[in-house]
């Protein structure tokens, strides 16, 4: 499926670009983004390296099991496969806790943590378990309560109130969540009973 | 509010470093050395992502600096007039699943072009707001843990993005109205 679209996104775009004659920005673009992507993976250290280090510590102290535990009836629930008390579920509810104040570059370095733990518990394969699935799903929809940049672009243009599509941004982003979670649920349901 | 807002944001970063250092001396953990213990990893992690950041960008910056996504939107819009939705958000809503710094420099376009508090301003800020950046946040949770098959994560993904993207729309419209 990633393979299929990964393929298709840039054989349409060099067939597209045969047709309309758009070879040079195609060429252009090539290297430009390759070394963005260089650029954005490196300039995550500082952040992966600090908030991981920190992260040990919060660990080693036993406050993560405290937070996973906090939240273990919710976090139990959408999670079924990861036992209790797993280092996972630590992981997974300081990330959902990071996104939710916009602490986007906090947020990282703990999802990818999670992943890690939900690895482990998939005996270290190297296809995406049900958790890690459904993970995902909530993660790119995310609760949002202080979107920052936007309010910070809202104040730049001057608008009368900046703050005011915090109301909107939370509905929309846990009414989004709620959703995915029913999205994520329909497909394993499929999965396992679908016969697929 | 705002004011508010500001002092979270200023406060939230030094207030967990300080609480999770003080934790940890009560609890007599080696903070220091735990935290370059844990630190280490990071470095390892940063740089499995690179590979997989490369060829996604790559893809889909072919994808979009062929023309081919323009294409697309165009085609798309008049599904989005049909239900009343403002045809200038669409490239948004496709690019916000896709790229980040797209998305985001759309946003503030939208936002610059039709004024912070026009509907559009609004409904734009919403949608950046709300939602993630599924492919990338696809590539580098999968791409730093190794996982090569992402199963339904994908299509789950996508779909959400689209009822997020529904979703702040019709709350918009409610809330503030056209």
């Amino acid at each position: 499926m990633v393979n299929l679209i990964w393929a298709a996104m840039a054989l349409i775009g060099i067939v597209f670009a045969a047709i309309n004659g758009t070879m040079e920005e195609v060429n252009e673009a090539v290297f430009k983004s390759a070394k963005e992507a260089v650029t954005i993976s490196i300039g995550m250290i500082s952040i992966l390296v600090f908030w991981l280090g920190l992260m040990k510590i919060a660990e080693d102290a036993g406050l993560l099991a405290k937070l996973a535990r906090l939240f273990t009836p919710l976090v139990r629930r959408l999670f079924p496969e990861v036992p209790k008390d797993h280092p996972a579920l630590g992981y997974i509810v300081s990330n959902m806790v990071a996104n939710m104040f916009g602490l986007g570059n906090a947020a990282t370095p703990l999802g990818i943590k999670a992943m890690e733990e939900l690895k482990k518990l998939n005996g270290e394969r190297e296809t995406a378990s049900r958790s890690m699935v459904t993970f995902l799903a909530m993660n790119t929809s995310g609760i949002t309560l202080i979107p920052a940049t936007v309010i910070s672009i809202r104040m730049t243009y001057g608008s009368a109130s900046p703050g005011e599509i915090i109301g909107t941004t939370f509905i929309a982003s846990s009414l989004a969540t709620i959703g995915a979670i029913f999205i994520d649920r329909y497909y394993y349901w499929k999965r396992t009973r679908g016969g697929k | 509010m705002m004011a508010f807002v500001q002092w979270i944001s200023l406060w939230l970063i030094p207030a967990i470093i300080g609480f999770v250092l003080l934790y940890g001396t009560w609890k007599r953990v080696p903070t220091y050395e735990s935290f370059v213990e844990g630190g280490k990893e990071g470095i390892h992690i940063a740089f499995s992502i690179i590979p997989y950041l490369v060829g996604m960008l790559v893809s889909v910056s072919i994808f979009r600096a062929s023309g081919a996504l323009d294409y697309l939107m165009r085609g798309i819009q008049p599904l989005a007039e049909a239900i009343g939705m403002p045809p200038e958000v669409v490239p948004l809503a496709i690019v916000r699943t896709i790229s980040g710094t797209a998305a985001l420099g759309m946003t503030t376009d939208l936002i610059a072009t039709y004024g912070p508090d026009s509907f559009i301003g609004r409904l734009a800020a919403t949608i950046q707001g709300s939602t993630e950046t599924t492919l990338y946040v696809l590539t580098v949770y999968f791409g730093a843990v190794g996982i090569k098959k992402m199963g339904d994560a994908l299509k789950v993904g996508v779909l959400a993005d689209i009822l997020s993207f529904l979703i702040s729309f019709f709350i918009v419209l409610f809330v503030f109205g056209k």
